[in-house]
Order: C-alpha cells, then sequence, then structure tokens
C-alpha cells in the first residue's frame, strides 16, 4: 500500500499532498484500509486540473488519523460495492450527480432524484424501478411519502410473505434541496444559515463541524471557553433528541406515562439550549472563530440548575422503561443488526453502537472540548431496539455527566466577531463531529484563491438508512414502525 | 319474552355508550400526567362526523356504502339481548347468546368485507389480524357460557345471570374468577384495546381495528365509532352480569349500580392500557388462546367439581 496522506480530525493540508494512484491501486488500498480499522467516511468526484478525481476520506479509529487519497475517475469506473459495501450508496451518489456508471455495482439507481442540469428530462421522486420478489403468497406493501404522522417525506417498499417482510427498499430524495450546490455560489455568511438547516436537529452537529473546517483552512485559533460552549451545545442537542427517541419508542409500544413525560422533559432541554443561545435548536450559536453568545457565571449557574431538574426527571420517566417487563419484551430481538452486518455497511453513532461497534468521534477522532473531556463509550451487544434504546439512555446520563464537567471549566465565554481571514489556497480540510446519530463528516476543498471548489457533506444517516433495511429482514411488518423509530434517522440530512 | 322497560334501559346504554372511551381516554390521561380529551368528546366527534360530507374511493363498490349501516346495526340488536342494570335482557329465549355472538360476527364480516373492497394492501393485512384474533376468541366467550349453563341450567342469557349469584362465586370461587379474567381478554380483543391494538396509533402498520376504517369519513365514520361504542357497552355489561349480581335491589339502586359498574370496567381498561406496552404481533394468538385455556380450564374444574 502507497503512503497515503494522513490528518488528524479538522487539520488541513495542502492538496498536492494528497497521492493519486491509479484505479487498481485505489480500489486495493480502499479494501485493506476498510478491512482494518478504517471507515469510510467520505467518497466523493472532485473536478480538478480538466479531470474529475474520486476521493475517499477513511477514518481510522485507532491512530485518530484521517487517510486521504484520490484516483482519476473517467465515464465508467469497475464498481467498488462489491469488495466494500460501504460504498454502496456513495457510487450511487457519483453516479446520479456526474453520470459516471458502475459495471458490477449491484443496485445501480438515483439516491435523491436530483433535476437534471438540461432542464429537459423531468426527474420525479419516487419514480424508478423496485427489487420485486414473486411468488403466489408475497404480497407488496407501500408506505410513503405522505406519512399519517408528523414526519418528514420517505417511501418505503415492502415485500411480504404474510406478516413477515422479506425485503424492505428505501428510497429517498423528497427534501433535495441542492445544499452542497449553493454553498458553492453563496457568501461565506450565508453557507452558515444553509448548514444550519441541512438537518435541523443536528443543527449544532453540523455547524461546528463547518465552523471547524473554516478555522482550519483560514488558520484561527478559538478560545477555549467558546470549545467548551461547543461542547455543551452538542450534548444538549444529543439529549433533546435521545429524550424525544425515547418517549416516541414508549409511544410506539402504547406505553404512555414514558411516552408522556419525555415529549415534556424534551422541551424543557429544547429551552434549556435557548437559554444557552436565544434558539431551541441552537441556530446563531455556533460561528466560524467561536461561538455567538456569551456564557457568564450567572448562565452557568442557571444551567446547572435546569440540569439538575432534567436529569431527575428523566430518571423516573425513563426508569419505568426498564421496569416494565411488556415493554422490555417488546423491544428484545426486535429488528436485529448483527455486528458482522453493521461493520460491513459501515453503521456509526449510537445505531451502530447497539449492534456492537465501539465508534464516537468524540473518542477516536476528539476534537475541541472532547479531547479532555471523553465520554464513556457504551457499547450495545445484539443490535436490536431493545439496545438502541439502551444506548440512548447510557448516552443520556453520560451526557449530563459532560455538561457539568464542562461548565465547571468555563471561565467566560465572549461572544466571538465572526472571522474573515483568508483561506489557505489550494488545500483540503476534514472535520468530523459525533452528532446525536453519528458522525457528521465536512470535507472542504480550496481553490488556488482560497474560494470553495468543493464541499461534501455526510450526514449520519447517509451511513444508516441501509442499516434500516436490514433489519427489517424477516421481521414483521408491523415492528416496521418502532424499529424505525429505533433509529431515526433524518430524510433531509440525507437528501441534503 | 320482551320485556319493555328492560328495553328502556336498553336505550339508555345504547345512548350513553360513547362515554365508556371517554372514561378510559381520562383514565389514561390521568397515568400520563395530562388533562385529556373531554369525558363527552366521542359524542362532540360523532356531531362533527355527522355534519362533514363523504368521500369514497373510486375503486370501492356498494359493499362499502352499506357496511357502516350494517355495523352499526349489528351492534345495536346485540345490545338488546344483553341483559343490562342487573335484569333480563330487553329480548330474551332460548340460546340467544347464540345470535348474540353471530350479530356480532356479522358486524364483524363486514367492517372486514368493507376494509377488503378498498383493495388497500394496509386494510388487507389488518382485515386479515381482525378475522384471525377474533376466530380465536370465540372458543374463551363459549367455554365460559357453557361453564355458567352448567352452574344454573339454563339456556337463555336473562335467566342464566338471574340464577348467578353471590353464592355461585363463593361455591366455586376459581372457576369464576377464570370465566371472569378469560371474558376481561375477550372484550380487550373484541374491542381493539392494547394490549391487542393501539386505538390511539398513527402507525397503519402495526393496526388492526383502525386500519380497516381508514377509508372511511364523515358520517359512515360517525356510524362505525358509535357501533364501537355500543359494543364496548355490550361486552361491558356482559361481565358486569358475571361479576355482580343485583337481582334483588329496587330499579333507581340497579341504574345506579350498574352505571358504575359500567364505569368500573372502562377504569379497568384504561389502567390496562396505562401500565403495559401493547404486545407484539407475533404474540397476541397466544394471548387469546390463553383466554381460551382459562375458559377451557374454568369449564374442565366445573365438570370435575359435580
Amino acid at each position: 500500500m502507497k503512503k497515503h496522506a494522513k490528518i488528524k480530525n479538522t487539520d488541513a493540508v495542502k492538496f498536492a499532498e494528497i497521492q493519486i494512484v491509479d484505479n487498481q491501486q485505489f480500489r486495493n488500498d480502499l479494501a485493506s484500509l476498510i478491512a482494518g480499522n478504517g471507515r469510510l467516511s467520505a467518497l466523493f468526484l472532485l473536478p480538478r486540473d480538466g479531470q474529475n478525481l474520486m476521493l475517499a476520506a477513511v477514518s481510522d479509529d485507532f491512530d485518530a488519523t484521517i487517510k486521504l487519497f484520490a484516483t482519476p475517475c473517467q465515464k465508467e469506473f469497475a464498481s467498488l460495492t462489491s469488495d466494500i459495501p460501504q460504498a454502496h450508496w456513495f457510487e450511487r451518489e457519483i453516479n446520479e450527480l456526474h453520470g459516471v456508471e458502475f459495471p458490477g455495482h449491484p443496485w445501480l439507481k438515483p439516491i435523491r432524484f436530483v433535476a437534471k442540469d438540461d432542464g429537459k428530462s423531468e426527474v420525479i421522486p419516487g419514480v424508478t424501478s423496485y427489487f420485486e420478489v414473486s411468488g403466489e403468497e408475497i404480497h407488496e406493501v407501500a408506505v410513503g411519502p405522505v406519512h399519517a404522522g408528523v414526519i418528514e417525506p420517505g417511501h418505503f417498499r415492502f415485500q411480504c410473505h404474510g406478516e413477515k417482510v422479506l425485503h424492505l427498499e428505501i428510497e429517498l430524495g423528497y427534501q433535495h434541496r441542492g445544499i452542497e450546490r449553493a454553498l458553492m455560489r453563496n457568501q461565506p455568511h450565508q453557507n452558515l444559515r444553509l448548514i444550519e438547516v441541512a438537518a435541523g436537529d443536528s443543527t449544532i452537529a453540523h455547524t461546528t463541524a463547518h465552523a471547524m473546517l473554516l478555522e482550519s483552512l483560514q488558520g484561527l485559533k478559538i478560545d477555549r471557553n467558546a470549545e467548551l460552549v461547543r461542547g455543551i451545545a452538542l450534548e444538549l442537542e444529543r439529549m433533546a433528541n435521545h429524550t424525544g427517541d425515547l418517549g416516541a419508542l414508549a409511544g410506539d409500544v402504547g406505553f404512555l406515562p414514558t411516552s408522556s413525560y419525555c415529549g415534556r422533559i424534551r422541551g424543557d432541554i429544547l429551552n434549556t439550549t435557548a437559554v444557552l443561545c436565544g434558539n431551541r435548536f441552537g441556530r446563531g450559536l455556533i460561528r466560524p472563530g467561536g461561538v455567538g453568545h456569551a456564557v457568564d457565571k450567572a448562565l452557568v449557574s442557571t444551567l446547572l440548575e435546569r440540569l439538575a431538574l432534567i436529569e431527575a426527571d428523566l430518571k423516573s420517566a425513563i426508569g419505568l422503561i426498564w421496569n416494565t417487563p411488556s415493554v422490555i419484551s417488546r423491544f428484545e430481538e426486535t429488528g436485529c443488526v448483527s455486528r458482522e452486518d453493521a461493520l460491513a455497511i459501515g453503521m456509526v453513532g449510537p445505531a451502530g453502537r447497539a449492534s456492537g461497534l465501539s465508534v464516537d468521534v468524540r473518542c477516536s477522532h476528539p476534537f475541541g472540548a472532547y479531547k479532555q473531556h471523553k465520554p464513556e463509550l457504551p457499547v450495545g451487544r445484539s443490535g436490536d431496539v431493545f439496545w438502541r434504546a439502551r444506548i440512548r439512555w447510557l448516552e443520556l446520563k453520560e451526557s449530563i455527566r459532560l455538561i457539568r464537567a464542562m461548565l465547571a471549566e468555563i471561565d467566560n465565554a465572549m461572544a466571538a466577531p465572526t472571522c474573515s481571514a483568508p483561506a489557505a489556497a489550494d488545500s483540503i480540510a476534514v472535520a468530523l463531529t459525533e452528532g446525536w446519530r453519528g458522525e457528521v463528516c465536512h470535507v472542504a476543498v480550496t481553490d488556488n484563491s482560497g474560494g470553495l471548489a468543493a464541499y461534501k457533506i455526510v450526514d449520519p444517516s447517509f451511513h444508516n438508512w441501509y442499516g434500516l433495511a436490514l433489519a427489517l429482514r424477516n421481521q414483521e411488518i408491523s415492528d416496521f414502525p418502532l424499529c424505525n423509530k429505533s433509529f431515526n434517522l433524518s430524510y433531509c440530512g440525507h437528501d441534503l | 319474552m320482551i320485556n319493555p322497560s328492560s328495553i328502556l334501559i336498553c336505550l339508555l346504554m345504547i345512548v350513553l355508550s360513547p362515554l365508556l372511551p371517554g372514561i378510559i381516554n381520562k383514565t389514561k390521561a390521568f397515568f400520563g400526567g395530562r388533562q385529556g380529551p373531554p369525558v363527552l368528546q366521542l359524542y362532540f366527534d360523532i356531531a362533527k362526523l355527522l355534519r362533514k360530507s363523504s368521500v369514497y374511493s373510486e375503486t370501492t363498490t356498494a359493499v362499502t356504502r352499506i357496511a357502516p349501516f350494517v355495523i352499526l346495526f349489528s351492534a345495536l340488536s346485540a345490545a338488546l339481548l344483553v341483559p343490562v342494570a342487573f335484569r333480563s335482557a330487553g329480548i330474551s329465549f332460548t340460546g340467544d347468546i347464540i345470535l348474540l355472538a353471530y350479530l356480532l360476527g356479522i358486524g364483524r364480516f363486514f367492517m372486514v368485507l368493507a376494509a377488503l373492497d378498498t383493495g388497500s394492501a394496509f386494510e388487507g393485512m389488518g382485515a386479515a389480524r381482525e378475522v384471525l384474533y377474533s376466530a380465536l376468541a370465540e372458543p374463551a366467550l363459549f367455554c365460559g357460557l357453557l361453564v355458567l349453563i352448567n352452574e344454573t341450567s339454563q339456556t337463555s342469557l336473562s335467566a342464566i345471570y338471574e340464577k348467578l349469584t353471590a353464592e355461585c362465586w363463593w361455591q366455586n370461587p376459581m372457576t369464576f374468577l377464570l370465566i371472569a379474567v378469560s371474558w376481561m381478554i375477550v372484550l380487550l380483543v373484541e374491542n381493539a384495546r392494547i394490549p391487542i391494538d393501539d386505538p390511539n396509533t398513527h402507525l397503519e402498520l402495526t393496526m388492526i381495528h383502525e386500519v380497516m376504517i381508514l377509508d372511511y369519513s364523515s358520517k359512515d365514520l360517525a356510524l362505525i365509532e358509535f357501533a364501537g361504542a355500543v359494543k364496548l357497552a355490550v361486552f361491558s355489561s356482559l361481565l358486569v352480569g358475571l361479576v355482580f349480581s343485583g337481582n334483588e335491589l329496587g330499579l333507581p339502586l340497579q341504574l345506579l349500580a350498574f352505571a358504575a359498574a359500567m364505569t368500573l370496567v372502562a377504569i379497568i381498561v384504561g389502567v390496562v392500557e396505562s401500565t403495559i406496552a401493547r404486545f407484539r404481533l407475533l404474540h397476541v394468538p397466544k394471548f387469546i388462546v390463553g383466554s381460551g385455556a382459562l375458559a377451557i380450564i374454568a369449564l374442565i374444574l366445573k365438570l370435575s367439581g359435580n
């Protein structure tokens, strides 16, 4: 294997340092990195010097580095997916955006139904061929894109034998807004607003990644207090969503007490974020160069008081789940994803950890406040709904501990002025953060004048949607809503 | 035998039956720490639905139009056959329980037909589940009834309930307790309550009863909702008559006691729904067969005791 460019999380390097290897070498190196400790964090096409380069960012969880390498990509590229299943959706994405054919790809079709540039051929989301199972007793159930609940649009096709699901195919793309393209045209301050809504429930995770990227490209050092505030906000975001999910899981099995209380407690946590920055979802808090709101001692003590109340409420509301046998029996052995499958498709976040993978960017590629404050990493065993719920509860408790530790360290965070240093030219930077769903990956490449040449966002949902499809294999179709909720993936984060 | 005073009481029960779901929901709200919808909510819903105009899918046939009327008719006529307020039923004759069970069966049959009529994948699955579960629940009802017939040597529901006194319970406490539990489960199954079904869910894939009526709107839906409330009252009054006896009370006291007992049943249903989660669909048949097993054990106990 060639010696590839190795960077730490949030570091920037000159683009020239990236090895450009031939296609066969690229395939071999990628396969051996993935077979080792690597995870494919991003794989995308980048026009450079008159040719298209396929660029891979592989995170190594053991030596805390991200390896970057590239290969020229013509109109046809032998599919990597058969050797590296993690490349499955990335290749579909490249095929859709750049028209590259991947011979040997098992299921090459659009993932977002992006409108064609020519403006002639109309692309309608969801209109495509679907995997079919035939047989006299087989029936097909189509769910969505319009759902009964207040959720995002997505289309689910089940091939069933009676109540048993043989295969589930998930078609998304209804929320595609063209964020990555818009980032290239916009002014930097507009970009921040776009990143905030890439996935609205992961605002902090995405904006932190974006801010860290710009800071490293512009060579800015940020204040320690600002790092702590970002960490606190990220943990509050995690708590709010985990609480909401645990309540929703209880609601899906018809267990009312936890469901009702968690809805309220989630509101309390969101309001705590609002106390921090004036917005329940943390919009406007993270800025390149620092944070948008000052945190003084009085605010620290307010936050601590609120945290104590929330902790007590959570313990009583969620404790009920673990003490009710009918709930546990409903969760256990529902929607299992084996460790092997999770590893093969590169699952991340709580869903990956529930299946037994120790993946957490906060531990493996620490950034910001997490360099000093490392979370304990709970890891599940069976990858079922029970563990996906259990992991959330363990993480909730860990988040409370982390927030307390970070608050104790805060001195006086000041609102940072918006930065305006010129970005390094011809460079590439990668930032990983651990959002509540898992690894958020942002990659930025600059051109020879320091402007953005490419910007890639990979939401954790992009890695995990296929995991949901696997979880439904040989499950009852009536368990789909519960499995879906236990993953609770983002539609807009995937569709961008 | 036609009993005019009981017919009047029965009509009263029918008119008041939408209170039962209201009481259940209040109980659930209490456990959830919420205020919950008003007890009269179902009346409001029905009044609202009656003012709306219907939308029918183009794929449906006359079955869809007829079904709501048949469903309501079956529930209303079943109500006339159950003993109410510790008195005989509005109409009673030998073997009336068989008619009662199959009147409810007709309502279910038409609901299933109407579900299939829409051609929707969701409703087809709901219909399949409904048929399976109600078929499994039937033995529990009839085995329990066999015990009562054996105990009282009567074959009409009103006569059976008249002879059923506290003394019977004292003599065979285990037998009657088993039947009461088994009939409680039948009540939950037949009325699509937790842990079998979840009347509050919006998740089509998990529904049983609710998914079959997804395509109904306005007046048709009002009829079906009302029929559901009447059906709940029918099963509750069967259970009340089995557990309590009040033959010797005067009419006003009987009415009061009956109303209290019906409320108690609704509260029990609400408590069950608040404290346990819904079963996995795969486990539901085992649970319902379990209720049949309880009734059969009761029957064996009764027969071996004689």
